[in-house]
C-alpha cells in the first residue's frame, strides 16, 4: 500500500531531487567546516551559506505568494524582520540577565528580583536612553513564548492586514504598494527609539547564544546552518503539497483570473488570506534563524528596498516554479556578498579601471533589466529549455 | 598729524574700513588730546596688563577690561574695542604684544601700533596670531559701543546699534536712546526705535504709569520680543507661604503635584527651609545596609536572606530602631508632609500694577498667537501638500494615466537635480542657471525616460508588475552611477537671492519664499497639465492609448509614439520637480528613494488616472502629516508611521482612492 | 547552485593562506547611506597607508590596504569583519562611522580577538578590549561645547534637536543631566528628534524660535546626522535666525558637510570639534596639502580624518615598538603612546582606549571653514560619563584591571566583554 507522502514523492521527483542536493549540500558544508571537518570552509563562509538558506526560505515564501498566487507582495521583509526581533529579545533579555546575575554576584548584598531587573533593564536600553524595559519585553524571559510569537506576531499581522486588503477587493498594482506602505509604517514605527526594540540600533549581539559561551562560533554557527538547511527542506515540502494539491490549482487559478474563480464559487478572498498568512509565517521563521546568524537586527532590515530585492531574486531565480525561487536568492546574495567583499579582482585597462565595489550595483541593475526583458521565466526558465530539447 | 594714519587701512576689508572710517573721522573731529597724567591708566597700560585675557577673550574675564576701556573716553580705545571685535587684531607670540595687522606678500603681515597706527614691523605669519573673540565676548563690546554708535552719523551704523541694542538692553541704555529717538532723521529707523523704547520702558521704566501704558501699547503686537519682554515682567518662582513677606507681589497659590510644581519639588523646597529631612531612598538605605554588615549579618539578619526588598526594609527598620540609620518607614512619603504647608508663587517684578498689566496683555496676545500658530502649521500643510504633489506629479502621468510602475521615476527626480548642479558649475549667475536649469533638467529627463520607455517599458506594457523590477534595477543602477560621477558627498545647488529668506506675515507666520515658489510650481505644473492632458489633441490621444490600445490604433493614431511622448513628459516634470526639491532639501545620489514611496502613496490615494486625485493625494496626506506632527510635536518619526497606516486603513474603505475614476476606464 | 557554491568556497579558502606582508583592513561603507562620509575615510587611509610605504613600510614589510564595503547594511559589517579578519587575515582594522555598526562589529572583534580603530565621535558608555576609540566621547565635544554656551553665550533655554538613534538619544541624555546640575529647570529643554534624511524642518525651527518668547536666551545644540543638515540650515537661514540670536552648535557637522551648502547666510553658527581644517600647524598643512594634491583641489579634511590620522600612526609606532603586529602586543604597546596631533598638541593613548584631544569650537564662515574661536587644553575621553548616576561608578583601565567596565563601588568588573 503506498501511504499519501510517498504518492506524493512519487508525483513529484524535484522534491527528493531538491532535499537530497541539500542534504549532500549541508553534509560537503558540514565536513569542510572549521567545528568539525578540514577546515578549508571559513567560518564567515558557514554564516553566509546559512544566511542564504535562509534567503531560500523566504523565496520560496515570496514565490508561493507571487508566483504561484499572483499577490506581488512588497511587504514579506517585515515579517521577516519581525520574526528575528521576537527571538532577538529572548536572545538578549537572556544573555544580558546572565551577564548581570554573574557580575551582581559579588555584590555586598544578595541582589533583589527588582534590582536585577533594573540593571538588565539598563543594560540593554542604557545604549539607547533608557533605563525601563518596555511592556512589550514581558516574556522576553522564557524562550518558549517567544519562539510562539515568532510564528504568532507576524502571522496575527499577516492576518489582519490581509483579512483587511483582501476584504476590500485592493489587487494588483495597489495592493504592492499597500503591502510597501505596510513595511515602511512598520520600519518608521520600529526606527523611533521609543519603540521599545531599541530603535535604529536594533538589537545586537544575538549570535552570542546565552548559555553556549563555551561554544565556539565555528561550532554555533554549523548548528543554524544545519537548522536552515533542515527548514529549507520543510518549507520545499510545504510549498509542493501546496502548490501539487487541489489548493495549488485554485491559487494559480486566482493567479490568472481572479473574477473567473471567484465565479466558479470558490471563496477566493480566504485562499488568498491562507496563502498571504502562511507565507508570512514561513518568512517570519527564516527570519527567526537567520539573524541569530547575522548577529544584529535592525529596522533598517525591514525597509522596503528589502522586499523589492525579494521580489528580484525570485523573478530572476524564475517565478512559479519553487526552486527557481531558491536559485535566484542564493545566487544574488552569494554574488553579492563576493562583489562587496573585494574578492574580485579590479579590472585595469589604460584609462578605464572598473572598481567592483563602485560598479557592482550599476552591474546588478542592468542584469535586473536584462532577465525581466529576455528571460521573462528566469534561470528557471533555462530548465525548460532543457527539458524541451530532451523530449525532442 | 593723526591724519595721515588713514593709510595703512586701505587694504582691510570693507567693513572693516567704513568703520575704521567713523571711529577715525570722530578721531580727527573731536581732538580733545587728553593730557596724559603718569599715574591714569591708558590704552596701552590697559591693554599691556590685560594681554593674555584680551587674547584667550572670555566672557568671564572681558568685563572689566572693557569698562575700563570705556571710561578712559578715548577715540583710540573705542576703536581699539572696534577692532577687538571684527577680529582685526594679532598678536605677537614672541611677546603677546597686541597690533593691528595687515597682510603682505608671502604670508607675511605688517604690523601697526594700537595707539598710534604707526607701523612696527613687518613679520611672517608664523610669528603672530589673529585675535578671535567669541560671539559672547562680541556681543559685550557691542554694549559698550552701543551708545556711541547710536550717535553716529552713518545710518547702517545706527541701524546695527539698534538690533544689538534689542539684544542686550539695559537700564543704562533708555536715556541715551530716547535721546536718539529725538533726533532720529530716518523714520523707519525711528519706528524701530521707539519700539525698542516701548521694550525697555516696560522693564526699566521709573513710574508704574509709564511702565503700564507701554505694556497696553505692546499688546497689539504679537513678535517675539514683545513676548520676551512681558514674560520677563511676570517671571517668577515658587516659595513657602511663611518664607515671603507680606509685601511680596503674589500671583497665586499653587498645590504640590501641579504642573511645574512637583511634589518632590515641594519636599525640597521644605528640606531647603529646614522644615524637613531627606527621605532616604531605596539606594541609601541599601548603601546604609551594606555600611552596617558585620560577620555575614546586619542586626539579626544574614546576608542571604536580604534578596528581597521587605526583608531589606525590615532589616533597615531594625536598624532604625537602634539609632544607626536615619529615620523612614514604609509609609512615609512626601505627599502627606507637603500638604501640611501652603505654597505662593512670587513675581520677581515687586510692582503689582505693571504685573497685572503684563498678565492681562500678555493673554490677549496668546489667543492672537495660537491662531497664528494655527495659520501657520496650515501654510506648512499646504506647503508640504505641494512638495509631495510636486514630487508624485510626474507619476501621476506614467503611473497614474499609464499604468507603468516606474520605481526609477525618484531617479528622474534626483537627475534633474543633479543637472541643476551642473548648470550652477558653469553659470555662477543664480537666477540665470536656475533659469536654464529649469528647461535643461526637463530635456534631460524627457530624453532619459524617452529611452527607458523605447528600451524597457515598451516590452513591458502586458506585464505590468515586471515593469516594476526591470525600472527597479534601473534606480539603482542609475544610483549608482550618479555616485561614480558625482562623487557621495551631498552637492550645494543654490537659491538665488531673491529665494532667499522667507515672507513673514508676522513673528509667527512665515514661509520661506523657496517654498511659495515650490507651491507656485506645483500649481503651475496642475493647471498645464490638466489643459494638455484634457484640452489637447495629444492629451486625447494618450487617453485613448491608455483606455484602448487596439481602438486608438485603429483609429489612426500612433500608439508606440504617443506612450514614448506621455512617458518622456512624466520623466520630464519629474526633472524639473528634481530642480525644485534640490533647491529647497539637498542634493545626494540617494534623494530620490526618499520621495518615492511617498509618491506612490500619494496617487494611491489620491486615486490612479487623474491629476486631480493626485492633487486630492497630495493635500491630505500634507494636511495629516502636518495635522499629526502638531499634536505630538517631539516626534516626527511617530507622525509619519500613524500617517501611513490612516493611509492603509483609508484604502480598505476607498480602495480606488479619493476620487476614483468609474466604468471602463477604472479597469485594472 | 552548488558547484557556485563549491567554487566561492575554494576561493575564500585560497585566499586564507596569509602572506608575509601587514594587512590593513578598512571597513567603510562605499555604497548605501553612510557612503556619503564613510568613503572619505576610505581614501584616508589609502593615502596614509601609501605615505608610510614610501618611507618604507613597516617592519620592513609593506603594508597592504584590504577594503571591502559593508555597504551601510549593518549586519553586514559583522559578516565583512569575519571575513576580513579570518579570510583576510588582517591585522588590523581601520572602520566604521555609525554607532550601530559598530555595535554590529564588536561581538566578531571581540571573539576573534581582531584591533579597531573607531574614527569617530561618538556618544560613549562603551570600552571594549578590542576596540581604540579615536574619535571624541561625550566630554570631549558636547559637555566643553555646553559650557561654552552656558558661559559664553549666556544661553537660559536650550533646544536639543538630533537625528533619533542612539549617539543624540545618550549625548542630549547626558546633556539633560548635565544642564540639571548647572541649574537649568526641566521646562527651559526642549527636544525633538527627527528621523535620518528629515528634510521638512520648516515647522521644527518655527518650535524654536518661538522658545525665545519668555525672553531668555536660546541655543540649539544639534546633533542633527548627515544630510538632514542640509535642510536644517537652509531653512534656518530662510527664517532668518542669525547666530546672535540663537547660536546653533552642531556635533555633527564638519567641513564636509558644509560643501552641500551655501553658507553665506549661516555665518557665525558654531560646531564642537577636535580638528578643524582651518587650524594653524605645520603638519596640518602639510596633511591638507597631500590631501588634495590626492584627491583634487576642492575636497576638504574633517575631524574624523585626523583621528585616523593619529590612530593609524599611534598603531604605526605601536607595532614598531612591539616588534609584531601580534594584537595582544600591540595593544600593550598602544598605552601612553603619544602622537603630535594636527591642530598643534599632543593626543595620548589611555588605558580606557580613549584619546586626550583638545576641543575646539569653531564659527562657520563665508567660504565653508570654521573659523576656530576657542581652544581647550587636551581632555582626556572618558569612556563611561560622570554624569549618569549608573555610568558614574563605571571606569575603564585595560591596563592594571584588565577590564573595560569596572563597578568602583563594588571594586568587580561587570563584564570582560562589551554591552553590544
Amino acid at each position: 500500500m503506498q501511504g499519501p507522502l510517498t504518492q506524493f514523492l512519487m508525483k513529484n521527483p524535484s522534491v527528493l531531487i531538491f532535499l537530497g542536493l541539500l542534504s549532500a549540500f549541508t553534509m560537503f558544508a558540514a565536513i569542510g567546516s572549521e567545528a568539525f571537518g578540514i577546515g578549508f570552509i571559513s567560518t564567515s563562509m558557514i554564516k553566509t551559506l546559512g544566511k542564504t538558506l535562509c534567503f531560500c526560505l523566504i523565496a520560496i515564501a515570496m514565490d508561493l505568494v507571487w508566483g504561484y498566487c499572483g499577490i506581488l507582495s512588497l511587504g514579506h521583509f517585515a515579517f521577516f524582520g519581525l520574526g528575528g526581533y521576537m527571538i532577538g529579545m529572548w536572545l538578549m533579555y537572556e544573555r544580558t540577565r546572565l551577564i548581570v546575575e554573574n557580575s551582581m554576584a559579588n555584590a555586598a548584598l544578595p541582589p533583589t528580583p527588582e534590582e536585577i531587573q533594573e540593571a538588565i533593564g539598563t543594560q540593554i536600553f542604557g545604549v539607547v536612553g533608557g533605563a525601563e524595559i518596555p511592556v512589550i519585553w514581558s516574556f522576553a524571559h522564557s524562550l518558549p513564548i517567544q519562539l510562539a510569537f515568532v510564528v504568532l506576531v507576524p502571522g496575527l499581522l499577516a492576518l489582519i492586514f490581509g483579512w483587511l486588503a483582501f476584504r476590500s477587493r485592493v489587487t494588483g498594482v495597489y495592493l504592492s504598494i499597500l503591502t510597501q506602505a505596510m513595511t515602511l509604517a512598520l520600519a518608521l514605527y520600529l526606527f523611533q527609539n521609543d519603540s521599545g526594540l531599541r530603535g535604529n540600533n536594533g538589537l545586537s549581539g544575538l549570535q552570542n547564544i546565552p548559555g553556549l559561551d563555551h561554544v565556539p562560533q565555528s561550532h554555533i554557527s554549523l548548528y543554524f546552518l544545519l537548522a536552515s538547511a533542515f527548514a529549507l527542506g520543510l518549507g520545499f515540502v510545504i510549498a509542493k503539497l501546496i502548490v501539487e494539491n487541489k489548493m495549488g490549482n485554485v491559487i494559480m487559478g486566482i493567479r490568472d483570473n481572479e473574477a473567473r474563480v471567484r465565479f466558479l464559487g470558490y471563496h477566493v478572498e480566504t485562499y488568498k488570506l491562507f496563502i498571504f498568512t502562511l507565507t508570512a509565517i514561513m518568512a517570519a521563521i527564516a527570519g527567526a534563524i537567520y539573524y541569530p546568524q547575522a548577529g544584529i537586527i535592525n529596522p533598517a532590515e525591514i525597509a522596503p528596498i528589502a522586499s523589492i530585492y525579494l521580489a528580484v531574486w525570485v523573478a530572476i531565480g524564475g517565478r512559479g516554479r519553487i526552486y527557481g525561487a531558491v536559485i535566484g536568492a542564493a545566487l544574488v546574495s552569494m554574488l553579492s556578498s563576493l562583489f562587496t567583499g573585494g574578492q574580485i579582482p579590479n579590472i585595469e585597462w589604460g584609462p578605464i579601471n572598473i572598481v567592483w565595489v563602485d560598479w557592482w550595483l550599476v552591474l546588478l541593475g542592468v542584469s535586473f533589466v536584462a532577465v525581466t526583458l529576455y528571460a521573462p521565466k528566469g534561470i528557471g526558465g533555462l530548465f525548460d529549455i532543457i527539458k524541451l530539447e530532451r523530449n525532442k | 598729524m593723526k591724519g595721515r594714519v588713514l593709510c595703512p587701512f586701505i587694504c582691510l576689508e570693507t567693513n572693516v574700513i567704513s568703520r575704521l572710517f567713523f571711529l577715525l573721522a570722530c578721531l580727527v573731529i573731536a581732538l580733545p588730546t587728553q593730557a596724559q597724567e603718569g599715574a591714569a591708566p591708558s590704552l596701552k597700560s590697559i591693554i599691556a596688563q590685560n594681554a593674555p585675557d584680551i587674547i584667550k577673550g572670555s566672557v568671564r574675564t572681558a568685563p572689566p577690561i572693557i569698562e575700563a576701556l570705556v571710561d578712559l573716553d578715548e577715540p583710540e580705545a573705542l576703536r581699539f574695542l572696534s577692532l577687538w571685535q571684527e577680529k582685526s587684531l594679532w598678536y605677537r607670540k614672541a611677546d603677546d604684544q597686541i597690533f593691528i595687522a595687515e597682510e603682505r606678500e608671502d604670508r607675511t603681515y605688517e604690523l601697526f601700533d594700537i595707539a598710534t597706527l604707526a607701523p612696527v614691523e613687518t613679520l611672517p605669519k608664523k610669528q603672530i596670531k589673529q585675535i578671535k573673540p567669541n560671539s559672547g565676548l562680541r556681543a559685550l563690546i557691542d554694549e559698550a559701543l552701543v551708545i556711541s554708535r547710536l550717535k553716529n552719523d552713518d545710518i547702517a551704523v545706527r541701524q546695527e546699534a539698534v538690533s544689538s541694542l534689542s539684544r542686550l538692553a539695559n537700564e543704562q541704555h533708555l536715556a541715551p536712546l530716547r535721546a536718539a529717538i529725538e533726533v532720529e532723521p530716518n523714520q523707519d529707523l525711528k519706528a524701530e526705535m521707539e519700539r525698542l523704547e516701548r521694550f525697555m520702558t516696560i522693564q526699566f521704566g521709573t513710574s508704574s504709569e509709564e511702565r503700564v501704558e507701554a505694556i497696553q501699547k505692546a499688546s497689539e503686537d504679537l513678535s517675539i520680543e514683545t513676548r520676551a519682554n512681558l514674560n520677563r515682567i511676570i517671571s517668577s518662582n515658587i516659595a513657602l507661604r511663611e518664607s515671603v513677606g507680606d509685601d511680596a507681589n503674589i500671583a497665586r497659590q499653587v498645590m504640590p503635584g501641579e504642573e511645574d510644581f512637583s511634589i518632590e519639588d515641594a519636599y525640597q523646597l521644605l528640606i531647603n527651609n529646614d522644615l524637613a529631612e531627606p527621605i532616604p531612598t531605596a539606594s541609601e538605605r541599601t548603601q546604609i545596609l551594606i555600611d552596617n554588615i558585620g560577620e555575614g549579618k546586619v542586626g539579626q539578619f544574614t546576608i542571604h536572606n536580604l534578596d528581597t526588598q521587605k526583608n531589606r526594609d525590615a532589616a533597615y527598620l531594625a536598624l532604625v530602631a537602634e539609632g544607626k540609620a536615619p529615620f523612614w518607614s514604609p509609609g512615609l512619603s512626601a505627599d502627606i508632609l507637603v500638604e501640611q504647608f501652603e505654597f505662593v508663587e512670587v513675581y520677581d517684578e515687586a510692582n503689582a500694577q505693571v504685573t497685572a498689566a503684563a498678565e492681562a496683555a500678555l493673554k490677549e496676545i496668546e489667543t492672537r498667537v495660537a491662531m497664528s500658530e494655527f495659520m501657520d502649521v496650515l501654510l506648512d500643510a499646504i506647503s508640504l501638500a505641494s512638495i509631495y504633489f510636486l514630487a508624485a506629479i510626474g507619476l501621476a502621468i506614467t503611473f497614474g494615466v499609464m499604468r507603468v510602475i516606474n520605481m526609477a521615476h525618484g531617479e528622474f527626480i534626483m537627475m534633474g537635480a543633479y543637472t541643476g548642479f551642473v548648470v550652477q558649475q558653469f553659470i555662477t549667475n543664480y537666477t540665470l542657471s536656475i533659469i536654464i536649469a529649469i528647461p535643461l533638467a526637463f530635456a534631460v529627463t524627457f530624453l532619459a525616460g524617452v529611452a527607458l520607455e523605447r528600451l524597457v517599458i515598451r516590452h513591458l506594457y502586458h506585464r505590468p508588475l515586471e515593469t516594476l523590477l526591470a525600472t527597479f534595477g534601473i534606480s539603482i543602477a542609475l544610483q549608482q552611477l550618479a555616485k561614480n560621477i558625482f562623487g557621495t558627498q551631498a552637492r550645494p545647488l543654490t537659491a538665488p537671492e531673491w529665494l532667499d529668506g522667507a515672507l513673514v506675515i508676522n513673528d509667527v507666520i512665515s514661509i520661506s519664499w523657496i517654498r511659495i515658489a515650490i507651491f507656485g510650481l506645483s500649481i503651475l505644473f496642475f493647471v498645464v497639465l490638466l489643459f494638455v492632458l484634457n484640452k489637447t489633441r495629444f492629451g486625447l490621444e494618450t487617453r485613448a492609448v491608455t483606455q484602448n490600445r487596439q481602438m486608438a490604433a485603429s483609429m489612426g493614431i500612433n500608439p508606440n509614439f504617443i506612450n514614448m511622448l506621455t512617458f518622456g513628459l512624466g520623466s520630464g516634470i519629474a526633472g524639473i520637480a528634481g530642480v525644485a526639491i534640490g533647491l529647497y532639501a539637498k542634493v545626494t545620489s540617494e534623494m530620490g528613494s526618499d520621495y518615492i514611496v511617498q509618491s506612490f502613496m500619494t496617487v494611491v490615494v489620491g486615486g490612479v488616472g487623474n491629476i486631480f486625485g493626485t492633487l486630492a493625494g497630495a493635500v491630505m496626506i500634507g494636511f495629516l502629516q502636518k495635522g499629526i506632527e502638531w499634536f505630538n510635536p517631539a516626534n516626527t518619526l511617530a507622525a509619519q508611521t500613524y500617517m501611513i497606516i490612516f493611509i492603509i486603513i483609508f484604502i480598505q474603505f476607498r480602495p480606488r482612492g479619493i476620487i476614483a475614476l468609474k466604468g471602463r476606464a477604472a479597469g485594472d | 547552485m552548488k558547484k557556485l557554491l563549491l567554487a566561492t568556497a575554494m576561493c575564500a579558502a585560497a585566499t586564507t593562506s596569509a602572506f608575509a606582508e601587514i594587512k590593513v583592513g578598512i571597513l567603510h561603507s562605499l555604497s548605501g547611506t553612510m557612503a556619503i562620509s564613510e568613503t572619505t575615510l576610505k581614501d584616508t587611509m589609502l593615502m596614509l597607508i601609501e605615505q608610510q610605504n614610501e618611507k618604507g613600510g613597516l617592519l620592513g614589510q609593506e603594508i597592504v590596504p584590504v577594503v571591502v564595503d559593508p555597504a551601510s547594511d549593518w549586519p553586514l559589517f559583522a559578516e565583512k569583519a569575519r571575513e576580513l579578519l579570518t579570510v583576510h587575515d588582517v591585522d588590523v582594522i581601520f572602520g566604521n562611522w555609525t554607532s550601530v555598526s559598530r555595535k554590529s562589529v564588536l561581538p566578531v572583534i571581540e571573539e576573534l580577538n581582531g584591533l579597531l580603530f573607531y574614527p569617530v565621535q561618538y556618544e560613549g558608555e562603551e570600552s571594549s578590549k578590542n576596540v581604540f576609540y579615536t574619535g571624541a566621547a561625550p566630554n570631549q565635544q558636547a559637555i566643553p561645547a555646553t559650557d561654552y554656551f552656558l558661559e559664553e553665550l549666556g544661553v537660559e533655554k536650550f533646544a536639543l534637536l538630533g537625528t533619533d538613534y542612539v549617539y543624540p538619544r545618550t549625548t542630549n541624555k547626558i546633556l539633560a543631566q548635565y544642564l540639571a546640575d548647572k541649574g537649568i529647570p526641566e521646562s527651559d529643554i526642549f527636544v525633538n528628534y527627527t528621523p535620518f534624511g528629515h528634510s521638512d524642518w520648516s515647522k521644527i525651527v518655527a518650535d524654536v524660535v518661538a522658545l525665545g518668547a519668555d525672553g531668555k536666551k536660546v541655543g540649539v545644540i544639534s546633533t542633527i546626522n548627515g544630510d538632514a543638515n542640509i535642510g536644517f540650515y537652509k531653512e534656518l537661514a530662510a527664517a532668518g535666525v542669525s547666530a546672535d540670536d540663537i547660536p546653533v552648535v552642531a556635533f555633527s557637522v564638519g567641513e564636509e558637510e558644509l560643501t552641500g551648502l551655501d553658507t553665506t547666510n549661516l555665518v557665525g553658527h558654531l560646531a564642537a570639534w577636535n580638528y578643524f581644517q582651518s587650524a594653524d600647524s605645520e603638519a596640518n598643512a602639510s596633511f591638507i596639502e597631500t590631501w588634495k594634491a590626492r584627491m583634487g583641489e576642492e575636497r576638504v579634511t574633517n575631524d574624523p580624518m585626523e583621528a585616523h590620522y593619529i590612530g593609524f600612526n599611534m598603531w604605526v609606532n605601536a607595532v614598531e615598538e612591539a616588534g609584531t603586529t601580534d594584537v595582544d602586543a600591540v595593544r600593550e604597546a598602544m598605552y601612553g603612546q603619544q602622537f603630535e596631533n594636527l591642530t598643534g598638541g599632543t593626543a595620548e593613548m589611555l588605558v580606557n582606549h580613549h584619546l586626550t584631544k583638545p576641543v575646539l569650537i569653531g564659527e562657520i564662515q563665508e567660504d565653508g571653514q570654521f573659523d576656530i574661536i576657542s581652544q581647550t587644553e587636551e581632555v582626556p575621553g572618558d569612556a563611561w560619563t560622570d554624569y549618569l548616576p549608573e555610568s558614574a561608578v563605571l571606569k575603564s583601565d585595560w591596563k592594571e584591571l584588565g577590564c573595560g567596565m569596572y563597578n568602583t563601588e563594588t571594586e568587580s568588573c561587570v563584564q570582560i566583554k562589551s554591552n553590544y
